[in-house]
């Protein structure tokens, strides 16, 4: 099973390029069973909508 | 752009509604966005001047948004091309980075330690709308090393492609991304300490 370390280096990087059939797949999986990803993952997207919103203010 | 399609609601720049004081203040913060983009105070001088006096001209700030953000929309892009247009920087002071020290967070088997497991923060909308957020959301980004915070908001703020960002600075795909997830890394860890738990107190 993918580990927390490897899940959170994707859901970065899933901001920044394409992650390939199998890497989704695997992190999609991951986040659904580890509460502690699924947190980190729904603040990766506060973050990217936190800087949209900083070029408004 | 060159005509409001809302005469009416048309702001005059040169009134006094925009001070000078303002006008000062903003240019400041402006300027040491650029320099930290560019590294090249020079130039970056160059840059804030051209982007002020394209956003200043009479008639081209409708008065919607904050004058801020429409000076930066137009900043942005002068930076853009700055970046774009020049030669490369050669000597850049990227080293091959592993992003060890982003380990300490996790045990041996690479799942989160007990302490420094994520915490769920709510709505995004919550806490989006939370000016408390916003005032240590600035603090965090200020609080990113130089480096990190560069290559950060060339992606999140102005929105270059990572491959892009590798070209101008000489960086490998990997240690970009390496980078990337450290500043968002650093950004939750500080969020989660000072706005989160720091809220509960």
């Amino acid at each position: 099973m993918m580990n927390c370390k490897h899940a959170t280096q994707l859901m970065s990087q899933a901001l920044d390029r394409e992650l390939s059939f199998n890497e989704g797949l695997r992190l999609k999986v991951h986040v659904l069973i580890c509460t502690g990803c699924s947190h980190y993952n729904k603040q990766m997207g506060l973050l990217r909508k936190a800087m949209q919103e900083l070029r408004k203010r | 752009m060159a005509h409001n399609p809302n005469p009416e609601t048309q702001h005059d720049i040169q009134s006094e509604d925009v001070k000078a004081e303002q006008i000062a203040v903003m240019r400041e913060e402006l300027l040491r966005f650029t320099i930290l983009q560019l590294r090249d105070p020079t130039l970056a001088e160059d840059v804030v001047h051209e982007a002020m006096i394209a956003a200043l001209a009479p008639g081209r700030y409708s008065g919607r948004g904050s004058l801020k953000s429409w000076v930066f929309a137009i900043l942005r892009n002068k930076i853009i091309d700055a970046i774009r247009q020049r030669s490369r920087h050669s000597a850049e002071v990227f080293s091959e980075d592993d992003g060890s020290d982003l380990d300490d967070q996790f045990k041996d088997n690479g799942h989160w330690k007990k302490t420094q497991k994520p915490a769920d923060w709510g709505h995004p909308e919550t806490v989006l709308a939370s000016e408390q957020f916003w005032v240590i959301f600035e603090l965090c980004l200020n609080a990113l090393p130089e480096n990190t915070a560069r290559v950060f908001m060339m992606r999140e703020h102005l929105g270059l492609e990572l491959r892009e960002i590798c070209q101008e600075l000489a960086l490998s795909d990997r240690n970009a991304w390496v980078i990337m997830h450290r500043a968002r890394n650093q950004l939750r860890r500080c969020l989660e300490v000072n706005y989160i738990h720091g809220e509960l107190i």
